[in-house]
């Protein structure tokens, strides 16, 4: 696209809209979002920019093709799906390790395999809606 | 303990992971091949387990059931896992002779052991919502597959598939929803109680319906099997031998498990209809393998002709009959994947799979000859082959219930597939070369190799020893079709098992 209002502006929304879909990532499981929401707001900023610059310089920022980072993704969700086989549990139990305190209420945060599983989650989004988006725009 | 549920499903998966970001390298299809082993190492675990112990069960993330998702492993579930990795280990093999560089760096592997890891997961899981989940992954690792390596045919092909497949998910994704608006939970063990007691039975029964018809595509019985004749004959070798092998073997075990453990309110009305689709599925599937004149074609068509004494031995509902049912599934899968991979040496030899337009198979390839003849009249129950034993349980269950019109139609049809695999034997293998057709028309001297030979002459050892001593699988069916008929044990596993 050939608008220069259109490519201005989409510098400064691609990088408000990735930003936010790392908000959404990091407040999920305790709070609305997560890893799916996050995946495609991610996505939805990396389309805009290919939108302004096109898709070969949308790979280019990217730096790993996006069927990669979703790979990438589901191997990072069966990791934290295979932790749990370290402490005991059945599959996919989340391990959670509270910092400052015991539960949500009194903890000042925490480190827990959801997250890990939420990230994965995340790229697998990320990668596999980017990799549809290219293939469209690129044939054209 | 759990874990022995989690790694049949979690090895593909892994091992997709790795094939994929190896792809470009001759690793990829090694470590797909290592995958494979590890697979049927986990599986043959599985196995262990389940003899020892019955049934077992684990709760997913430390959810109890019925809330969390359930993995179940009866002996029904635990010989179809390791029938699948073995199936798996045997295209893992095949595939390093059949597919080229190009489609290996698409991927190739990473969709096939997905797919592996969905089939895998469809048999393992005890919830009704997961079986959807997994069967999503199947449809979209196989559409992937059909496709993979482009061309016309293979996309025309698809897309049949995807279209027809996808109406059969959403048909029973509906009944999945009514079914939990009418008990409130979809765990399949607590779901035979529920159903038992809810007010609406004749609610329950169109739910069943819908569930039939649903498993019923996938299973491709017969009014819902079209897809499956324009779709199988046109992927790489390997993939038709792996969907003809497991695909349509999900609907039939899935159809098994729900209308031994859920649909049991109205047997007389569901089963009845079971037993008319099982006999029409029967023969039409053979007439049409009659008039086919491609070797993948025919094969095809069996497919569907042999899920009618699957599905026959489920709506029987003896014990005996099931019995027949689960080792008639085991068998067909062996069988049936073999047939498929000779299909793709016999292309290999005579550069074709058209009947009119190959021949003299049995001069110039007489190992293949042999080989093929093993699973073929197995296929049609020759004794003393795995064929004859299946066949002879089915209709030895219809004749126990006086049902002659069964028995005949069960013996019509298996003196038909006789007759289609003489048709291939003669015009494939018999048959002089047909003047005009090069055996050789677009490509170098044939690409056999020991990768190709390997897996075939492995299942065919197979078929020959389910067939000489059938006596411990038999005894394995037979306590598979007690547990399918009083699941009380996997119920109280399932819904007592504490984590």
């Amino acid at each position: 696209m050939n608008s220069i209002i259109f490519t201005a502006g989409a510098r400064l929304l691609v990088a408000l809209v990735f930003v936010f879909s790392l908000f959404m990532l990091l407040r999920g499981h305790h709070l609305p979002g997560g890893g799916f929401i996050g995946g495609l707001l991610g996505a939805v900023a990396f389309i805009i920019y290919s939108l302004a610059c096109g898709p070969a310089e949308t790979r280019r920022a990217l730096r790993v093709s996006p069927e990669v980072i979703a790979i990438l993704g589901l191997g990072i969700a069966l990791l934290a799906g295979l932790a749990s086989f370290f402490m005991g549990d059945p599959f996919f139990t989340g391990q959670w390790y509270w910092v400052g305190g015991d539960s949500y209420e009194t903890a000042a945060f925490s480190i827990n395999s959801v997250l890990v599983f939420d990230i994965g989650v995340y790229l697998v989004v990320l990668g596999g809606i980017l990799s549809l988006t290219f293939a469209f725009e690129e044939e054209t | 303990m759990s874990w022995v549920l989690v790694f049949p499903i979690a090895v593909p998966f892994i091992t997709a992971v790795f094939a994929y970001l190896a792809r470009n390298y001759p690793a990829g299809r090694w470590i797909s091949l290592a995958g494979s082993v590890l697979s049927l190492v986990a599986s043959a675990a599985l196995m262990v387990a389940v003899l020892r112990d019955g049934v077992i069960a684990a709760q997913m993330s430390n959810w109890d059931a019925p809330f969390g998702i359930t993995l179940v492993a009866d002996y029904l579930s635990a010989v179809m896992v390791v029938i699948t990795a073995i199936t798996g280990l045997a295209t893992a093999i095949y595939a390093l002779g059949e597919i080229p560089e190009k489609t290996e760096r698409l991927g190739f592997y990473a969709l096939f052991q997905t797919l592996i890891a969905g089939v895998t997961g469809a048999f393992l899981t005890g919830d009704l919502f997961n079986l959807y989940v997994w069967f999503e992954v199947m449809l979209i690792a196989s559409f992937s597959l059909l496709v993979i390596g482009g061309g016309k045919d293979r996309l025309d092909a698809g897309i049949k598939y995807v279209a027809l497949n996808l109406v059969s998910t959403l048909v029973f994704l509906s009944g999945i929803g009514l079914l939990y608006g009418i008990t409130g939970t979809l765990n399949m063990a607590d779901l035979r109680g529920a159903v038992a007691a809810a007010e609406n039975q004749a609610l329950v029964t169109v739910i069943a319906m819908m569930f039939m018809v649903g498993f019923g595509v996938k299973a491709a019985v017969f009014p819902l099997f079209f897809w499956l004749p324009a779709s199988y004959h046109t992927p790489y070798f390997a993939i038709s031998a792996v969907f003809a092998g497991l695909l349509t073997k999900v609907g039939v075990y899935a159809l098994m498990r729900m209308f031994t453990l859920v649909f049991v309110g109205d047997v007389g009305f569901t089963h009845e209809i079971l037993i008319w689709v099982s006999l029409l599925t029967m023969f039409t599937g053979v007439i049409g393998a009659a008039a086919q004149m491609d070797f993948r074609k025919i094969l095809s068509f069996h497919i569907i002709s042999q899920i009618g004494y699957m599905t026959l031995g489920l709506a029987l509902y003896t014990p005996l009959a099931l019995m027949g049912g689960v080792f008639y599934l085991v068998h067909h899968i062996i069988v049936k994947a073999n047939l498929f991979f000779v299909a793709g040496l016999a292309k290999q030899y005579a550069g074709s799979t058209d009947l009119n337009k190959i021949g003299g198979l049995y001069k110039s390839a007489p190992l293949l000859a042999a080989l093929f003849i093993i699973p073929a009249f197995s296929l049609a129950g020759f004794p003393p082959l795995s064929g004859f034993w299946a066949k002879y349980l089915i209709v030895k269950a219809a004749i126990e219930l006086n049902m002659w019109f069964v028995t005949f139609v069960s013996l019509l049809v298996g003196l038909l597939t006789i007759y289609s695999m003489t048709k291939i034997w003669g015009y494939a293998f018999w048959k002089p070369h047909p003047e005009g057709y090069d055996p050789t028309p677009d490509r170098a001297p044939p690409r056999v190799t020991t990768a190709m030979i390997t897996p075939i002459a492995g299942l065919a050892a197979m078929t020959i020893i389910i067939g000489f001593f059938p006596e411990p699988f038999v005894q394995f069916a037979e306590t598979a079709a007690t547990q399918l008929l009083d699941p009380s044990d996997y119920v109280t596993t399932v819904l007592g098992v504490q984590p």
